[in-house]
């Protein structure tokens, strides 16, 4: 199942990093959502997928699944939709101001200080 | 702190009041006020000559930073001694000179006077330290302050050149001196010269000992003017003339002469240290001579002697250092080279110091200093041209003066090396006569053009921008000087043999002297009919041939295409560099975000697919892994199917809405994985993040609706796919190798004991790890803020209208 999972998150990877690469800021953000996903998916991964009940003491069960990843994730998910409503915002206003999405057409000029 | 510390930092203590005097008492020529100095110093000085003629040292130790062995130690013996009487004695000189020389009212005097005592209080804490990092740290302070006084008159562009290029050229070499300096106390332990001199086994062994030398010689070189760095001294001569007489003549050149003689008991006796400093001296003789010739620009051809002078010094030094080998004899033939080294210092400059002057003259009063242009000005400028006569022949050494008593002793040194059983110079030895010779021709030839085409010849008044007439009387008097100190010298050199020379000696080569002993030196003129005086009777025959056929053969300075010079050397090297380097910028930073993110993400892959597969980190173990169940096999290939079709998404709805359908899975992935509160938050935020997406791309341009597809690009492809794989396989290789338990059974265990909570993933959120929640708070915070401040903050359209 790990195997399983982390040509998953390869995938999600090779997926994020080429919309990245593109030259339209819309693909580059949905790029960053992809990878965030694949990271997401490769740290649940990484803590181990063995069978055990939900993390919730109420269960009385023998084994549970590990409850640290699941902290972290969390924590990492809020991080990233900051991180992402800010840069679609910067993108809105970015094109808002400069009327482009192209991210060669925002290189800028070397006479530009 | 004693007094010669004081003396040391007197001239920078003065400098700092020259400003004052300057602005404060303007009807008095600001030079008045530094006259007394250096005279001061210079009297300071002769107090020690006495107790240093009788083998006595002296040093005064302060200590600066003793932790690492860093002390301001002055040190008198009989070198520094030398080198201090020339610096305070020929500054005392220059600056009576250029009180004359430099107009009160239209020039910034306080700068001047400044930059020059910042000058004379460096160079002499450079010749009166023992420690070699303050010797460092006054070497570089000379560097600066030249440079300051070469760019004196900053409006010309060819003075900002000049300047600019002795300090790439000087600070080069004053950095590996450094180097040398550093590796040569590794061994030693000690930046102090007199204890590596006494550890001196410990040094010679070291691997790093041969390193130090060359890196020590790489800055003596460049500071004086040796071939090949000695392009920038011809440059240096945009300064203003007293300038030139001062630093490119009598001190900082010979501060490079300095240092070779100060560590001449560390390295002489090695045969590297032959060869360098022999070679090289006798190359810039020749080529130094040999180009002198062919200038029209009376500093020129001084710069041009300058260097050639330094160089046979240079190798006299180099040839002396034979004489370690062989100190046994009774008779040491070779320590004739080190006699004639430290005497033709002294004579050096002298006269070439009062040239210098003598051209300051000519050129300021008649507005010129081209040789074309100048002539017939004997009658005009009589006590000139006498001082000019005693400097040139001097220079070309002829007798009575004093340069003919150095240059026999240097015709003498060389002629020696012919009889060396050492280095192969049986064979190769005979070429520093030769060579030597024939510099001596050119030696003699450009003297006699420097003073006969000044001031014999025909008169052209018509060329020159004012009316020549004799200097005034103060600006004659330090020439006068320095010329009857020529002759002095010439007619009795003996009363400088024991006070000066003998001590100096002593101190380039003190292994030669058994404890007690001194070196007895004596100058004649006459010592019968030697190789010698036959050689000297030639260079004078063939020179006046030259010179009274120089037009004929001057042509062969023109077989030489301008491009293959040195000075095109340096030119187009830094011109190379600062292209080479443009050209990388460019190549590298094009602007375009795609292309650095190329460059990251390759260099991340690369660097850990290399470290995992060179340090074993990869395996496969499927024995601790979970199954494969058939929920999960669904959503990876629904998962996958909508990562593919966002990027294949013929417009941006469609690569939204599949963005989407990856979130969801992944949040189906959380329920199946067990991790309710991931679902539900995950459930949420992508909801939330598609709305996001939807507003922006509601946004988005309608006059542009270019629904064009990701153009496909292959080094994108290949890029993604390499991280793809590597991310894959570090997947694969770190859940096949636990080291170690998760430290989970401890949250498990005391979540509802010690927290009360039997949620534990909220236990560990808010109870355990509690931090991690209150900074992603602020993470949020600070995204809505910004959101919000973007939003409402228009400071360009405001200022627009």
């Amino acid at each position: 199942m790990e195997i399983l999972m982390s040509i998953v998150s390869g995938i999600l990877f090779t997926v994020a990093v080429y919309l990245m690469l593109s030259r339209s800021i819309l693909r580059i953000i949905i790029g960053t959502g992809i990878l965030s996903h694949g990271v997401h998916l490769l740290l649940l991964t990484m803590g181990g997928l063995k069978a055990g009940t939900v993390p919730l003491l109420g269960e009385n069960a023998p084994a549970y699944t590990d409850p640290l990843p699941q902290a972290l994730i969390l924590t990492a998910i809020v991080i990233s939709f900051g991180v992402t409503s800010f840069f679609l915002v910067l993108a809105y206003r970015a094109y808002q101001e400069l009327g482009t999405d192209d991210m060669d057409k925002l290189r800028g000029h070397e006479n530009d200080e | 702190m004693s007094w010669l510390h004081l003396v040391i930092i007197s001239p920078f203590l003065l400098a700092f009041l020259i400003p004052l005097l300057y602005k404060s008492l303007k009807q008095i020529h600001t030079g008045w006020f530094v006259l007394p100095l250096p005279l001061v110093l210079f009297i300071y000085f002769t107090k020690y000559i006495s107790g240093v003629a009788n083998g006595n040292s002296y040093l005064y130790s302060l200590k600066w930073i003793p932790s690492l062995g860093i002390n301001f130690d002055a040190y008198i013996d009989g070198l520094g001694l030398l080198f201090a009487l020339l610096i305070t004695g020929i500054g005392t000189l220059v600056v009576l000179y250029s009180i004359y020389y430099l107009s009160k009212t239209k020039e910034s005097l306080h700068t001047f006077y400044v930059y020059l005592l910042m000058f004379m209080g460096a160079m002499l804490g450079v010749v009166l330290s023992d420690n070699l990092i303050v010797l460092y740290s006054f070497w570089e302070l000379t560097s600066l302050s030249s440079f300051l006084l070469i760019g004196y008159w900053y409006q010309r562009e060819k003075s900002r050149y000049g300047a600019q290029k002795s300090m790439l050229i000087t600070v080069f070499g004053g950095l590996a001196l450094l180097a040398g300096i550093v590796l040569l106390s590794i061994p030693s332990g000690t930046f102090s010269i007199r204890e590596i001199v006494a550890n001196l086994d410990v040094v010679t062994s070291s691997s790093l000992f041969i390193p130090a030398m060359i890196l020590v010689l790489l800055g003596a070189f460049t500071k004086s003017a040796q071939f090949p760095f000695h392009i920038w001294l011809p440059d240096a001569m945009e300064a203003p003339t007293p300038v030139s007489a001062y630093l490119h003549s009598a001190t900082m050149v010979k501060a490079g002469i300095y240092l070779v003689a100060r560590l001449s008991p560390v390295f002489a006796d090695h045969a590297v240290w032959f060869t360098l400093v022999s070679t090289v001296g006798i190359i810039t003789l020749f080529w130094g001579s040999f180009s002198a010739v062919r200038q029209t620009d009376l500093k020129g051809i001084l710069a041009f002697s300058t260097i050639s002078q330094l160089g046979m010094i240079m190798s006299l030094l180099g040839v002396g250092s034979a004489a370690l080998h062989y100190e046994f004899l009774d008779d040491n033939i070779y320590v004739v080279a080190i006699t004639a080294a430290v005497f033709h210092l002294i004579n050096h400059a002298t006269f070439k110091g009062s040239l210098f002057m003598v051209v300051g003259i000519v050129d300021h009063e008649t507005g010129t200093r081209d040789i074309r242009k100048l002539g017939g000005l004997m009658t005009l400028m009589p006590v000139t041209f006498t001082i000019a006569v005693i400097g040139g022949f001097a220079m070309a050494g002829l007798p009575p003066f004093n340069g003919f008593l150095s240059k026999e002793m240097f015709f003498t040194g060389m002629v020696n090396v012919t009889k060396m059983d050492i280095y192969n110079m049986e064979t190769w030895g005979i070429l520093f006569p030769v060579v030597a010779w024939i510099a001596s021709i050119f030696t003699f030839v450009y003297s006699m053009i420097l003073v006969f085409k000044t001031f014999t010849g025909k008169y052209q008044p018509e060329k020159l921008e004012k009316k020549p007439h004799e200097a005034p009387v103060g600006m004659l008097i330090s020439p006068v000087i320095l010329a009857s100190l020529v002759v002095i010298f010439g007619l009795f050199p003996n009363i400088l043999e024991s006070s000066i020379i003998e001590p100096t000696m002593a101190s380039v080569a003190p292994s030669l002297l058994d404890t007690g002993e001194q070196f007895h030196v004596h100058i004649t003129f006459w010592h019968g009919f030697t190789p010698e005086l036959f050689m000297t009777i030639g260079v004078i025959a063939v020179g006046i041939l030259l010179f009274l056929t120089l037009h004929k053969w001057t042509k062969i300075y023109h077989l030489f295409p301008e491009s293959i010079t040195l000075n095109n050397a340096y030119n187009n090297g830094l011109a190379g560099m600062e292209k080479g380097s443009n050209g990388i910028m460019k190549f590298m930073m094009t602007g375009f975000i795609r292309d650095y993110l190329l460059v990251i993400f390759a260099f991340i892959s690369t660097a850990i697919l290399i470290t995992l597969f060179t340090q074993g980190g990869f395996k496969v173990d499927t024995s601790n892994m979970a199954d494969i169940g058939i929920y999960e096999a669904i959503l990876a290939v629904i998962m996958v199917l909508g990562a593919i079709t966002t990027v294949f998404a013929k417009s941006r709805l469609t690569a939204i809405i599949s963005l989407g359908v990856v979130g969801y899975t992944l949040a189906l992935f959380f329920v199946l994985f067990r991790a309710p509160d991931l679902a539900l938050t995950q459930l949420v935020i992508e909801t939330v993040s598609v709305a996001l997406f939807l507003l922006c791309f509601y946004h988005l341009p309608e006059f542009k609706p270019k629904k064009v597809r990701v153009k496909f690009h292959l080094p994108n492809l290949i890029i993604a796919l390499l991280v793809g794989v590597t991310v894959t396989l570090v997947g694969i290789a770190s859940s096949s190798t636990k080291l170690f338990d998760s430290i989970s059974q401890y949250f498990i265990k005391n979540s509802y004991k010690e927290a009360g909570g039997e949620n534990m993933v909220n236990v560990i959120l808010v109870d355990f790890r509690g931090f991690d929640t209150l900074f992603e708070i602020a993470v949020l915070c600070i995204a809505a803020l910004g959101i919000y401040s973007m939003i409402r903050l228009r400071l360009a359209k405001e200022e627009n209208r």
